[in-house]
């Protein structure tokens, strides 16, 4: 295979990363951007919603795409009910104090890793993926179902897009966001706010997840790296700033894929690193972010 | 006169620090209070204790018969309350349209309520897709009083909505207020222009220490210009 059809098989997989990344991101800016609350236990929902994708794939008999669609409605349902708990019992009762915060978000990291290793297990397990479908390019074949994920990940950040500038709760996610106290005046509900923020958060998370399982096996601690990776891209993106962490994350995605291909994996994680602390050094507020005032 | 919003008792606290000691307030139907005291006397601190932003540890504010400290702070707008905080606090990344469905939302309201709000700020209608923190200073005054009355408000709180603005802003500002007045909207101002406060108000309150001493008819006021030495310290 020659150098160009290489680059793109490169640039195929790391846009596969990329969409997956962009997802779970999105959640975490989300999440940082209206209530100003860094979840330590974002991968986490992610892992959960791997491994539920694991669970209940595996609970349908038949065709794979039976149990996989599934998955894809129930996982992310799940996730989210837990993310609402967390966040009625936990976040709320801290009153969203961000250092207070992070503290019991790494807490509930390790509650939640450890009920997975306890009911789940320590292995990774596979996810069959719903259809096997091989696309057939002039120089190899490609995955019919990594397209898909991208296509998925575009059409979910559309929508996601759309909603937060096109409808009455975008904006009032905006306000809130902004605003805290001058939107309560206004008769925003700022807690339950919160709680829907938190939650769709977290589903995206799981989204996220139950997309990549069926090409990543579903593992207790495979939360890891999406954390570290999506702090990574909301901070060179742009803390809450939607375009900035979707640019960012394609960004990652594709150099990691490319890089990963050509040269190694380490040395794409030691790049990115190394571009979030020139990003931190020169433009603190992100690529995309405004400067605090 | 019937009271539209009567506080009593009103004891308001920043974490542990107390702010409001017994604060005692009466509202009339159809007029305009001005609060009236020093810097850090409290006025800010009562308006935002009666949109619930700062709880109230004693005491009540009743508004048509409910008491307004035991409604959660989303609730109190929709009773009617409309809030102008000091320093306009627009949501600045949103444009003026969105501001003022903001607004709207608050209590439901409609295209109708949107129209005879911008007639009274024709520039804002020229203006509805420009993000609100690019506006001048007037014109951020003109949209926070604009987003406050989309709530078709019966009481409206407004926080020093002349500070820093030119002298033809703040006679837009005032020239609304009395209109307001005319359309039975009854107004807490604060103010710290006393020739403002002297030519709008109906009533005078003067604050000083999370208190309110002592409150009074205008008129009371422009006759003896001791009051407003003690309580302000200029004249
Ligand atoms: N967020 C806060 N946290 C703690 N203390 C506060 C806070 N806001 C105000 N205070 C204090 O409460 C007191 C009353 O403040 P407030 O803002 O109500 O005064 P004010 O009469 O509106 O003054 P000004 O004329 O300067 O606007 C002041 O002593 C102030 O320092
Ligand atoms: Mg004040």
């Amino acid at each position: 295979m020659g150098f160009g059809p290489y680059f793109l098989l490169a640039s195929l997989e790391g846009l596969v990363t990329a969409a997956v990344l962009t997802l779970t991101a999105l959640g975490l800016s989300l999440v940082f951007g209206v209530m100003r609350v860094v979840n330590v236990a974002h991968g986490e929902f992610f892992m959960l919603g791997a491994v539920l994708a694991w669970a209940i794939s595996t609970a349908f008999a038949g065709h794979p795409s039976i149990g996989f669609a599934a998955a894809l409605l129930v996982s992310p349902l799940v996730v989210g009910g837990v993310a609402l708990l967390a966040e009625r019992l936990v976040l709320r009762r801290l009153n969203y104090d961000p250092e207070a915060t992070i503290v019991a978000t790494i807490g509930l990291l390790y509650i939640v890793q450890q009920l997975a290793l306890t009911f789940y297990g320590p292995d990774a397990r596979p996810v069959q993926a719903p259809f096997n479908i091989r696309v057939t390019l002039p120089w190899f074949g490609y995955s019919g179902y990594k397209l898909a994920v991208i296509a998925a990940a575009i059409v979910l950040v559309i929508a996601t897009w759309l909603v937060l500038t096109r409808t009455k709760v975008g904006l009032v996610m905006r306000a809130t966001q902004y605003d805290r106290e001058t939107a309560q005046a206004f008769g925003i509900p700022v807690d339950r706010v919160y709680a829907g923020v938190f939650a769709l958060g977290a589903m995206l998370a799981a989204i996220a997840a139950v997309l990549v399982v069926p090409i990543q096996q579903a593992h207790y601690l495979m939360g890891r790296d999406p954390l570290l990776l999506s702090f990574i891209v909301v901070i060179i993106g742009g803390l809450g700033s939607l375009r900035g962490t979707v640019v960012a994350a394609v960004l990652i995605g594709l150099s990691d894929g490319i890089i990963s291909v050509f040269f190694s994996p380490t040395l794409a994680k030691m790049l990115a690193t190394l571009l979030v602390a020139l990003v931190l050094v020169f433009r603190p507020q992100g690529l995309f972010g405004a400067a605090t005032r | 006169m019937a009271s539209t919003l009567a506080i009593d008792g009103l004891d308001a606290f920043y974490g542990e620090v107390q702010v409001l000691r017994g604060f005692k307030l009466d509202l009339q139907q159809h007029e305009v209070l001005c609060l009236l005291g020093r810097n850090g006397a409290g006025k800010t601190t009562a308006l935002k204790a009666i949109m619930g932003l700062v709880p109230a540890r004693a005491g009540s504010i009743i508004k048509d018969g409910r008491d307004l400290t035991k409604l959660a702070p989303h609730e109190v707008p929709r009773t009617g309350v409309a809030y102008v905080p000091q320093g306009r606090r627009l949501f600045s990344e949103l444009t003026v349209a969105e501001n003022i469905e903001i607004g709207l939302m608050a209590r439901g309201k409609g295209r109708t309520t949107r129209e005879s709000v911008l007639d009274l700020f024709p520039v804002l209608r020229e203006r509805l897709s420009q993000r609100s923190g690019t506006l001048s200073g007037g014109e951020q005054q003109m949209l926070a009083m604009a987003r406050a009355l989309c709530l078709e408000p019966d009481v409206l709180l407004l926080d020093e909505p002349t500070e820093g603005l030119m002298p033809s802003m703040i006679a837009k500002i005032r020239e609304t207020v009395a209109g307001l007045r005319e359309r039975g909207v009854s107004t807490i101002l604060v103010e710290q222009r006393v020739d403002a406060v002297l030519s709008l108000a109906d009533r005078v309150a003067f604050i000083e220490n999370g208190q309110n001493r002592e409150t009074l008819p205008v008129q009371a006021v422009r006759d003896d210009p001791a009051f407003v030495r003690r309580y302000v310290g200029v004249e």
